[in-house]
């Protein structure tokens, strides 16, 4: 079934998984004289729960960055909904409808909550520059709509409490949820979550895993995740890919990835000779 | 009524007002500081240059006119016309965006994730660039600013304080309009970087590039608004000291008053260079009044800069700046 790239299939649980929407193709990222990827080729398809796992420095992150444009590969291309994709810079990107989380939490520590996850709406707000100056009628009727829709998001993620509170001052488990409110807001075709559980508690990698599912189930966003930890990864995703030493050593379902001899020897740490 | 008290009054006030005029520059540092963590040398030159091109534009001067005529033998120098104050405001807007927009494109986007000091390197570089850019595009003479604000003694203020005190109180109505302009400047720039799209876009770039980026924000375009905000208020500046003191070279060593100003005031807080101007304003001026003339006079030279030593001493951060903890 998964050899229809235009059509999609049905999962066990009757979530509707659509055509292939994102496509790598021969990505080779180096940083000088070290190859972080290796020509990896992989697909994403629409409303499916991908992730990316792999042991300490095999390029999971680099990969990320390579979907969100931070870095650009020396090979290969990407293709977007069937359309190659130019170099592009993370803006770009994001404006495409991809919006993104890091592994270390990048969020405006000077500013509140709400502001953070409005920051999440500005590629929906379009009042021109003069228009924004001089609060004519439609600037303000967009922050407003704008400012509902955050609200939406907040609600959604449990946040209401600390809405007005500078996330600066925020603990760590919920400076993770508020990046996840911010891409959110921006209503994201592909989200990509950077180990959205890294570092929480058990009680915190819970909450983080039922609103992954959440979102994916009621928006129908498809997520593109990272993860460490292979139980969480294992109950979550669709599909995975398993990487090492910058290079593919695993695709498909997690129980096909369990399975493979490959990806025990990668994690039980086989010697590479 | 004590004749001191009364004095000590007028001196306060004047002093507040001298102080608002600090702001007006002080405030064009934090605006550029805030969103790009530049700290703009170049912003008293660029008051300079932009209170001269306004002034060059109302009198219809022809820029670049010496160079001109070096070139080609000619000798023209007007074009013979008078362009209307306000016009002439509009044209000078649209000349330091254009300014904005040449900054960023030639100088910062060529200097992308590099160390503080090397940017502020080149805001030095920037600033005698334009000092020189200044002097051949309008020539180097002593010119009068005439923009229509109301200058001279203000009679209102000055009978009423003979009734109250018996002693009339000397307030310039040109301070008087600065104080109103800066004021309405204050509260426009607070709320356009609090409720508006791009105004959330700049406080984002100021606080994290990384994550401006991820969630579409432009870097190049948030740099140009800035810029072209921080010459509007160099316009500002530039305006009410040119009215006060003619516009000339000095007009850009305005500049260094606003460092004490920013001292107090904190780097990073728009309030801040409001009230850290209104007590250096105030504080300078009492201090020539009440202990000038022990010591010879002319304390205002100095008084603002010691002032923001003691500040750097006990509270480094300034009255409303972000105190920076370094977690080890």
């Amino acid at each position: 079934m998964l050899d229809n790239a235009t059509e999609g299939y049905v999962t066990a649980d009757g979530r509707q998984i659509g055509p292939v929407v994102m496509e790598m193709k021969g990505i080779t990222l180096r940083f000088g004289g070290v190859e972080a990827i290796r020509g990896i080729s992989f697909d994403i398809r629409e409303g499916e729960i991908r992730a990316i796992i792999g042991p300490n420095g095999a390029g999971k992150s680099s990969m990320l960055n390579v979907i969100s444009g931070f870095y650009h590969p020396q090979e290969g291309e990407v293709f977007y909904r069937g359309v190659k994709r130019p170099p592009m810079k993370p803006y770009m990107v994001a404006r495409q409808g991809i919006a993104r989380t890091f592994q270390n939490i990048a969020l405006f520590e000077g500013m509140s909550v709400l502001d953070n996850v409005m920051t999440g709406r500005l590629n929906h707000m379009k009042v021109g520059l003069l228009g924004q100056a001089l609060w004519w009628g439609k600037a303000e009727a967009e922050e407003v709509k704008n400012r509902a829709k955050a609200e939406e998001v907040i609600d959604f993620l449990g946040i209401q409490a600390i809405r007005k509170t500078p996330v600066g001052r925020l603990p760590y488990g919920l400076k993770k949820r508020v990046e996840l409110a911010r891409a959110l807001a921006a209503e994201p075709q592909i989200l990509l979550l950077d180990e959205p559980m890294a570092g929480m508690n058990v009680e915190e990698k819970e909450d983080m895993s039922r609103f992954i599912l959440d979102v994916n189930d009621e928006f129908g966003t498809t997520i593109v995740l990272i993860e460490h930890d292979m139980g969480v990864v294992m109950d979550l995703s669709d599909r995975v890919v398993v990487m090492d030493y910058g290079k593919k050593i695993g695709d498909g379902t997690p129980e096909e990835v369990r399975n493979n001899q490959e990806v025990i020897d990668a994690y039980l740490g086989v010697s590479h000779d | 009524m004590p004749e001191q008290l009364v004095f000590a009054m007028e001196v306060t006030l004047n002093g507040l007002m001298t102080g608002v005029m600090y702001s007006l520059v002080a405030l064009g540092f934090v605006l550029i500081f805030k969103a790009s963590g530049i700290f703009n040398y170049a912003q008293g030159v660029m008051a300079l240059f932009a209170a001269m091109t306004l002034v060059g534009i109302q009198d219809g001067r022809v820029p670049f006119s010496h160079v001109i005529n070096a070139i080609f033998g000619t000798h023209i120098y007007d074009f013979g016309w008078e362009v209307p104050a306000l016009l002439a405001i509009l044209l000078t807007v649209i000349v330091m965006i254009i300014f904005a927009l040449l900054v960023q494109r030639f100088v910062f986007k060529h200097l992308v994730g590099q160390e503080p000091i090397i940017l502020f390197m080149a805001t030095i570089g920037l600033a005698y660039f334009l000092e020189g850019v200044s002097d051949l595009m309008w020539g180097s003479e002593i010119r009068n600013m005439d923009v229509g604000l109301p200058q001279g003694i203000n009679d209102w203020i000055d009978v009423t304080t003979l009734e109250i005190f018996g002693y009339g109180f000397f307030i310039d109505n040109l301070d008087l309009a600065a104080t109103l302009i800066a004021a309405i400047l204050v509260m426009g720039l607070i709320a356009y970087s609090q409720y508006t799209k791009n105004g959330r876009a700049m406080r984002a770039v100021a606080d994290d590039h990384q994550a401006a980026l991820s969630v579409g924000i432009s870097l190049n375009y948030v740099w140009i608004l800035v810029w072209s905000l921080a010459g509007i208020v160099a316009l500002v500046a530039g305006v009410m000291w040119g009215s006060k003191s003619g516009v000339q070279f000095s007009l850009s060593l305005i500049a260094l008053k606003a460092l004490p100003v920013l001292m107090l005031g904190g780097f990073t807080s728009i309030p801040g260079a409001i009230v850290g101007g209104m007590i250096i304003g105030v504080g300078e001026a009492l201090f020539e009044f009440a202990i000038g003339p022990m010591i010879g006079g002319a304390t205002e030279n100095w008084f603002a800069y010691v002032l923001a030593l003691l500040f750097l001493v006990f509270r480094p951060q300034g009255l409303f700046g972000e105190k920076i903890i370094e977690r080890v």
